[in-house]
């Protein structure tokens, strides 16, 4: 299976990358990690005239703490958050998550940002960032725009970004000391795509939940904010009864779809015990 | 379609080609540059036979191209054993324990042993089970690789309980919290 | 010093280590790249078919066409009502299967003959198809090839009185229906082929991915009307086969019709994605299964009504009768069965054709006897291995009664080995004190035997058209005093190099890095059916070891000459000939004399020959296998998988546990991850890795093995096979250890893969599961 024809081009900076973006249109793709382009290119799926290579330009390689925000550069790879990068509750939740990511070898170049512009409904990071409420941040030829991660998603591969844009940056809140984030994710084997999955972040306080947030993925065209899930929580003791409230409502607020790998009915089941096992994980933390 | 001269070492030896941008880096060891002991198994990252390394990195060779390698230091099966072909302690550990049928995946295991010995880390029980799970084979059932890295891990010194960061259990169905 | 029993390293390794195997994509270099058109649609006619307007200079287009007088892919069997369905090498109007090749083109790279492949101009008129066997059998159903009317390609009938009555008369009928999901062998090296042509000569060199290079030679040969002696076929290193590359594949014949055309070079190197939806399947079958029982039970009679989808056409040279028929023939197993009748059907339908993999049936027919077992045994009273003691057989030679003769093996022995292992009684406390915790353990066992080293008595008696069976092998000394063995089998990564050089090495007292084997040039070896059927280290090793006596008769008379000695007081050892008063010479000085002083030896060279075409052999095991099932998931983990197995006198231990492992872990894969999935319409819709689920380290668990040995004459090394034996008892082992452990909820698995979406659905539908 060898890919199309393109034209490769490998600019130095943001700048002329979009302007090879603008000038060439439905054409042209970012290349980044390529874990995820180079197989539908390799099954003529994806069939870019020209590729955009963004790997040598300077200044887009960072993962850092920053004001109230971990700041994730476009060239930061999955395997770098397989170790803490900051301290706190964030930098404790995303190694659980990154360690589920594929394989090594595929975390070693694929990236953050690259998972987030696919927006594949099963990506650890999509849900992930949905989860925390973060940010991310589009560069343009007039400049940047930010969306916010809950008007990121639109559909299956499908997001808010413009043509002649680069998702340039993810910025996801840094979370106080008083929050604990928990993850569960279920895959057929070892680095398949998830066939349910939840991140969730509470802040207990007194002995009840005052906030919560809790992301799904693998279960419908896009990963899921099950915002009446998380309020379900509010005020409740934590503990497994609470865990099993919310885990029912989620699983009610999702839609997932039959596919060969597994029935919606499955998703759903499955998406409400992640769910829960991902509170129980943040109930002890 | 565009062609570009793409300059980069293999196992330390510099080359040169001219290849086609949609040439994958498996594809131009395998053809432009003459190395067949890269393989390829499936041309879409799953089954990790044509795992290299990139300037120490281990990548799907398919899932790069060519052109993007300019520049960098690549090392492929052929760089393992010695000029006169002594195997190397991972080759030989292979050997000891079976770790190879066919041979056709074997490349790829062997490159992504290589990084795990060559890493700061030291491996465990788990992750050494987890990062193999990183590529297919169809002949060993898996065991004789485990094996094999197990023992060129402790040769090497490069085999012990983690000091440093707790893994998580990443094997299927880790949804349960960390016991 | 003896070799055989040892663990010797593999002569094979070295290079493969360093990345120097020759694997067929690694002769390519410098071939037209070959790229298939392959079917869109399940069934349907080819409308128009036209090359692509514009092609460049030296790309070529091929279709039906163009490659006018040449024959069609029609294996035989002349039992079993077989129907003897043809497949063209290239369509000209009908086309049977998506992923069919219809149409090829060659040009300076594979990139740019798939740029042309999106160029060619094609059209059809689309038909319904059939891909499962229920709609295939329907009265009303789309006939795929008129010679086979109901879809119906093969059929064995047993009809059975004495079943009937026993049937009528028995305590306990116990029944069992279930279904295997259809499997891709998927070797990691994918199919592929490259033809060579020879100016000098007009000979085609074709280096291909396959399993038995003679069989491929003959075959294309007729296929092309082309002399046999204009081809060469050389199986190189090849990166697993398992079954699937013993077939007869339209591509190949393509490839060498392409190179006597053009005489140039072509190759083509199959992609995973083709692989996956047009190479071959296996074990697409639906069984139903009756035992009667008495009311000890004691085994009275086995019913069984076996259909097996068998895809679009019919592998040659093995026929699609493979996998219906032997199931039919070997259902009793390793039990003593005193009545049994049954019915086998291979049912075609829209999808890629079916060949053997690894235990063919025998992984579906365990799975139904060894849950008949377990359900009996529940009914009655009785533990699984007490149901399973009282009818394994015990004395030998058994004939069964189906016509096969079981030979010395351990059947029970096993059975007691792996039950004293497993320490069922602590377990089944552990069991019950995870239940009350919520957990869910289960224990499952897996009895079987496996035919294996079977030669041409076997084969024609399916009555297969080829008769395939026996192995010549071919030694001879060097002057140098190296040995050469030139065999018809085809190993590819079972190590076969190494085991026939520790039986010569041992035979004629020489080390085995002293013994080249060569194998898979059809130029250089002699005539022989290739490695699959777990048959090569029984049939190449016993004409290995024949071959290699009948040398050292020459060795020890050349000797006697030498040392003024006694012949039969020669022996060969440690590299000397010695003879009975202490004398020796070396054996390589010895293999230089004879050869540059034949006027002082009676016999000019040191070459010999030996066939071997036994009737077969069985090997046994009993495979156990502890599990814990998450009923909220429906994941299985394997805690514990035990292999005690008999093979009797293993040449290379180390290597016949790589194959039991191997064998392991594509039985477990069938158990719990594997299946090929059509669409209604006859699209693949597994048609990548990533929808496919070879399983990785993380999924297969350390397997212990146990070796008996009972040593049987009906194998002249001693030697019975066990390439296959891993695959057939695994899927058993595991849907009886998760039907134990998901006791609670009434739950059994009738059907593999036993995913955790089908696990969870069980457990749902019971009415006891959250």
């Amino acid at each position: 299976m060898k890919p199309a024809a393109f034209d490769y081009h490998a600019p130095a900076t943001v700048e002329s990358a979009l302007a090879l973006l603008c000038s060439h249109g439905e054409e042209a793709r970012i290349l980044a990690g390529g874990q995820s382009l180079v197989p539908t290119m390799a099954f003529r799926m994806a069939r870019p005239g020209v590729l955009i290579d963004i790997n040598r330009i300077p200044g887009l390689a960072h993962a850092t703490a920053d004001g109230g925000t971990l700041r994730i550069g476009a060239l930061a790879r999955h395997a770098w958050f397989e170790t803490p990068r900051i301290a706190g509750p964030l930098g404790r939740l995303l190694p659980v998550v990154a360690q589920h990511i594929a394989h090594a070898p595929i975390r070693m170049r694929g990236t953050f940002c690259g998972s987030l512009a696919h927006a594949d409904p099963a990506s650890e990071w999509c849900a992930t960032t949905l989860a925390l409420g973060g940010t991310l941040v589009l560069a343009g030829r007039d400049g940047h725009r930010e969306v916010a991660a809950e008007d990121w998603f639109q559909g299956v591969f499908t997001t808010a970004i413009a043509p002649g844009e680069i998702l340039i940056e993810v910025r996801l809140p840094l979370l106080g000391d008083d929050w604990r984030c928990g993850f569960a994710e279920f895959a057929r084997r070892a680095g398949d795509f998830a066939l349910a999955m939840a991140v969730v972040a509470l802040r207990i306080e007194a002995g009840s939940v005052r906030e919560a947030r809790i992301g799904l993925g693998g279960v419908g065209g896009r990963p899921v904010l099950a915002s009446m899930a998380a309020a379900a929580l509010i005020g409740q003791p934590p503990g497994e009864a609470a865990a099993r409230l919310a885990a029912m409502q989620a699983a009610a607020e999702c839609d997932p779809q039959d596919d060969i790998h597994a029935s919606a009915a499955y998703r759903r089941d499955l998406v409400g015990t992640m769910v829960r096992r991902a509170l129980a994980m943040a109930f002890a933390s | 379609m565009s062609r570009h001269v793409v300059r980069f070492t293999v196992n330390g030896e510099a080359q040169a080609v001219e290849i086609e941008a949609r040439s994958t880096l498996a594809d131009t060891l395998r053809d432009a540059c003459g190395f067949t002991g890269t393989h390829l198994g499936c041309e879409h990252g799953v089954c990790g036979a044509c795992t290299v390394l990139v300037d120490g990195v281990p990548l799907r060779s398919c899932l790069m191209f060519g052109v993007q390698a300019d520049g960098a230091a690549i090392r492929t099966i052929e760089g393992l054993a010695a000029p006169d072909g002594t195997l190397n302690v991972l080759q030989r550990a292979f050997q000891e324990h079976h770790g190879l049928q066919c041979g056709f995946c074997t490349p790829g295991f062997l490159m992504l042993a290589t990084w795990m010995l060559e890493r700061e880390e030291r491996l465990t029980e788990d992750g050494l089970r987890h990062l193999l799970s990183s590529n297919l084979c169809r002949c060993t059932g898996y065991q004789g690789i485990l094996d094999a890295v197990r023992a060129a891990a402790k040769e090497l010194g490069k085999w012990g309980e983690a000091a440093g960061v707790q893994q998580t259990s990443v094997t299927r169905g880790a949804g349960h919290a960390p016991g | 010093m003896t070799w055989v029993g040892r663990s010797i390293r593999r002569l094979e390794d070295p290079a493969l280590l360093r990345g120097e195997g020759r694997f067929t994509a690694d002769v390519a270099a410098g071939a037209r790249a070959v790229r298939f058109l392959r079917s869109p649609i399940a069934s349907g006619r080819i409308g128009s078919l036209r090359p692509p307007p514009g092609m460049p200079p030296g790309a070529i287009f091929v279709s039906a066409a163009e490659m006018a007088g040449i024959g069609t892919i029609r294996p035989m069997l002349h039992r079993f009502a077989y129907r003897a369905v043809e497949q063209p090498v290239l369509p000209t109007d009908a086309v049977h299967f998506v992923g069919q090749p219809i149409a090829a083109i060659a040009a300076e790279t594979a990139a740019l003959a798939e740029d042309l492949l999106e160029e060619i101009e094609v059209t059809f008129d689309a038909a319904t198809p059939v891909v499962d066997i229920a709609s295939a059998l329907r009265p009303d159903a789309p006939q795929l090839h008129a010679v086979a009317p109901g879809n119906v390609a093969v059929e064995g009938v047993l009809a059975s009185p004495e079943c009937a009555a026993a049937f009528a008369s028995a305590p306990h009928v116990v029944e069992f229906a279930f279904r295997s999901g259809r499997q891709n062998a998927s070797p990691m090296e994918a199919r592929g082929g490259c033809a060579q042509y020879d100016r000098s000569t007009g000979r085609v060199r074709l280096t291909a991915s396959v399993q038995m290079p003679h069989m491929l030679r003959t075959g294309i040969a007729e296929l092309l009307n082309m002399p046999e002696a204009d081809l060469q076929v050389i199986a190189p290193d090849v990166g697993g086969g398992f079954g699937q590359k013993m077939a007869l594949f339209p591509e190949y014949a393509v490839l060498v019709w392409l190179a006597r055309k053009h005489r140039r070079d072509f190759a083509w190197i199959e992609d995973r994605n083709e692989n996956l939806m047009a190479s071959a399947h296996s074990r697409d079958q639906q069984h139903r299964l009756r035992g009667a029982f008495a009311a000890d039970g004691t085994l009275l009679g086995l019913e069984a009504e076996i259909l097996a989808n068998v895809g679009a056409f019919s592998a040659y040279p093995t026929t699609c009768g493979v996998e219906p028929l032997m199931a039919f023939a070997e259902y009793p197993g390793p039990y003593k069965v005193p009545a049994y009748g049954a019915r086998a059907r291979g049912v075609l339908t829209h999808t890629c054709p079916m060949a053997p993999y690894r235990g063919v049936s025998r992984p579906a027919i365990t799975f139904g006897i060894e849950r008949l077992m377990d359900r009996a045994a529940a009914r009655i009273g009785l533990s699984p291995d007490d149901i399973r003691r009282r009818n394994l057989v015990d004395s030998f030679p058994h004939r069964t009664v189906t016509g096969l003769m079981l030979d010395e093996a351990s059947y029970v022995e096993a059975l007691d080995d792996a039950v004293a292992r497993l320490d069922i009684p602590a377990f089944r406390l552990r069991q019950a004190a995870a239940r009350a915790e919520g957990r869910y353990l289960g224990l499952g066992l897996a009895v079987f035997n496996e035919r294996t080293g079977y030669g041409s008595p076997a084969f024609a008696a399916r009555g297969m058209g080829i008769v395939p069976g026996y192995e010549v092998v071919d030694i001879a000394m060097t002057p140098g005093g190296e040995v050469e063995l030139r065999i018809g089998a085809s190993p590819h990564g079972q190590g076969l190099r190494t085991a026939l050089a520790q039986i010569v090495a041992d035979r004629l007292g020489i080390a085995p890095a002293g013994v080249r084997v060569i194998h898979g040039d059809t130029d250089r070896t002699p005539y022989g059916w290739g490695t699959f059927a777990s048959r090569s280290m029984v049939i190449s090793g016993g004409a290995s070891q024949e071959a290699a006596d009948r040398l050292a008769t020459r060795l020890r008379a050349a000797a006697a000459r030498v040392l003024q000695a006694k012949a039969e007081e020669i022996v060969l050892r440690d590299g000397q000939a010695v003879s009975a008063n202490g004398s020796s010479i070396p054996i390589a000085a010895l293999a230089r004399q004879v050869h540059q002083r034949s006027d002082l030896f009676d016999g000019h060279n040191l070459a010999e020959t030996a066939a071997y075409d036994p009737e077969g052999t069985f090997s046994n095991a009993c495979h156990a296998a502890i599990v814990e099932v998450d009923p909220e998931t429906g994941h299985v983990r394997i805690e514990r998988y035990l292999v005690v197995e008999d093979a009797g006198r293993i040449v290379n231990p180390m290597i016949a546990d790589g194959q039991v492992r191997g064998g392991v872990a594509q039985g477990i894969a069938n158990a719990l991850f594997e299946e090929v999935i059509y669409a209604e319409d006859g699209n693949i819709l597994t048609g990548t890795l990533a929808d496919y689920a070879l399983p990785t380290a993380a999924e297969i668990p350390a397997i212990e093995i146990h070796h008996l040995e009972t040593i049987s004459p009906a194998t002249a090394t001693g030697a019975k096979g066990l390439g296959e034996g891993g695959a057939i008892g695994a899927p058993a082992a595991i849907a009886n250890a998760i039907t134990d452990a998901l006791a609670p909820f009434g739950v059994e698995i009738a059907e593999i893969p036993a995913t955790p979406p089908r696990i969870r659905a069980l457990i749902r539908s019971s009415g006891r599961g959250a």
